[in-house]
């Protein structure tokens, strides 16, 4: 146990990136057990409170770790847990994209990524599939769910209309 | 959208600085259930940045490194387009917004305790956003179905079926999978994807 919250928020976090293969939502057993179960942070409801408002939030699923930070240790535990979740990866991924595009014809780099790319594509199925069955808890879910895809498939619309009609269906109770 | 929808010989005008990071926030704001189809949308739909393949192979070498997959794949497009700055500003422009959003939340439910009316709306917005991510993933996977069929489209068949239908863990799938495919790949380059 450390005194010195913000140190222990960004160690956990940073160590936790640097093993979170498969992304944020990949992550979120692990983040469980540290912030509930190792160090108290917060309870069951909480930890289940702040996934739900980082759900609420559009952008990267991720930012539940800011919340985490933010019930911690206010506004500088939100920056800190944020950093340290972004941050190294981030280095990562900066320099391994340079060396990716410097040996753009090598023959290992091109066996990689000849390799990746098809799991890559199952793995977003996968969560997409997974996305859906949680979504879908009725039928009119279900057709919300359907709709969309025919639209994004086959037309221009902007989503965000789609957004909005499933929005406006939510709020008046129907799915 | 007046755009002409035939398919686009993609050609790579280079995104200012300013440019990149006004997408990745119009990305972000509009992520809801996940960034990965508005970033999609942006960069081979409406800017077309790159190609549908490109796109696949930069999120596929974003998804294989550690952490969160679109914060990763904003700095590695980032980078490719503007070095450090570039994926500086990709980054700020994908984070910046939900940061703030995120935290205005965490304080009205400090002060509240209650989002039930927020929650209903969110899932009538979930419901819309798996099918957006569902008919993503279809365009995705076009080139990798419409070609003629290798190992390639059997990986993703498994990558799919362990996560989703047999339920194992994402990263153990991950593990077994990826050598595997790479390995082949590594043994018949022929059957890379040849164009």
């Amino acid at each position: 146990m450390n005194d010195n919250p913000l140190i222990a928020l960004f160690g956990y976090f940073a160590l936790l990136s640097l093993f979170a293969v498969g992304g944020a939502n990949a992550a979120i057993p692990e983040m469980h057990r540290i912030a509930v179960e190792v160090m108290h942070w917060m309870n069951d409801r909480q930890f289940a409170d702040s996934f739900a408002i980082a759900q609420l939030s559009p952008g990267p699923n991720v930012i539940i770790v800011t919340l985490i930070g933010y019930h911690v240790a206010g506004l500088a535990g939100a920056a800190v847990a944020t950093v340290a979740m972004c941050g190294p990866t981030c280095l990562l991924s900066f320099f391994a994209a340079r060396t990716w595009d410097r040996f753009k014809d090598a023959p290992w780099r091109i066996a990689i990524q000849a390799g990746l790319v098809p799991v890559s594509l199952g793995l977003i199925a996968a969560s997409a599939f997974v996305l859906a069955r949680a979504a879908d808890k009725n039928i009119y879910a279900g057709v919300v769910t359907a709709v969309t895809v025919a639209v994004v498939s086959f037309t221009r619309v902007n989503p965000l209309w789609l957004f909005a009609a499933g929005g406006v269906l939510g709020l008046s109770g129907w799915l | 959208m007046p755009e002409t929808t035939i398919s686009p010989p993609s050609p790579p005008g280079m995104p200012s600085l300013s440019e990149l990071f006004i997408s990745f926030i119009i990305v972000s704001v509009s992520g809801f259930g996940g960034a990965l189809p508005w970033a999609r949308r942006m960069i081979v739909e409406q800017k077309r940045w790159m190609t549908t393949e490109e796109f696949n192979e930069a999120f596929a070498l974003a998804q294989f490194l550690p952490g969160p997959n679109v914060v990763n794949f904003s700095v590695v497009f980032g980078s490719r387009f503007g070095g450090a700055a570039g994926a500086a500003v990709a980054l700020a422009g994908l984070m910046g917004p939900p940061l703030v959003i995120v935290t205005v939340l965490a304080m009205l439910y400090a002060q509240f305790g209650e989002l039930e009316i927020l929650g209903r709306i969110l899932s009538g917005i979930t419901a819309a956003a798996a099918g957006l991510l569902i008919a993503v993933v279809g365009k995705m996977a076009l080139p990798l179905f419409t070609k003629r069929w290798t190992w390639a489209p059997v990986i993703a068949i498994l990558a799919f079926a362990g996560v989703a239908i047999m339920r194992w863990p994402l990263p153990w799938v991950f593990a077994v999978l990826a050598p595997v495919a790479v390995a082949i790949a590594w043994f018949k380059p022929a059957a890379k994807t040849a164009n």
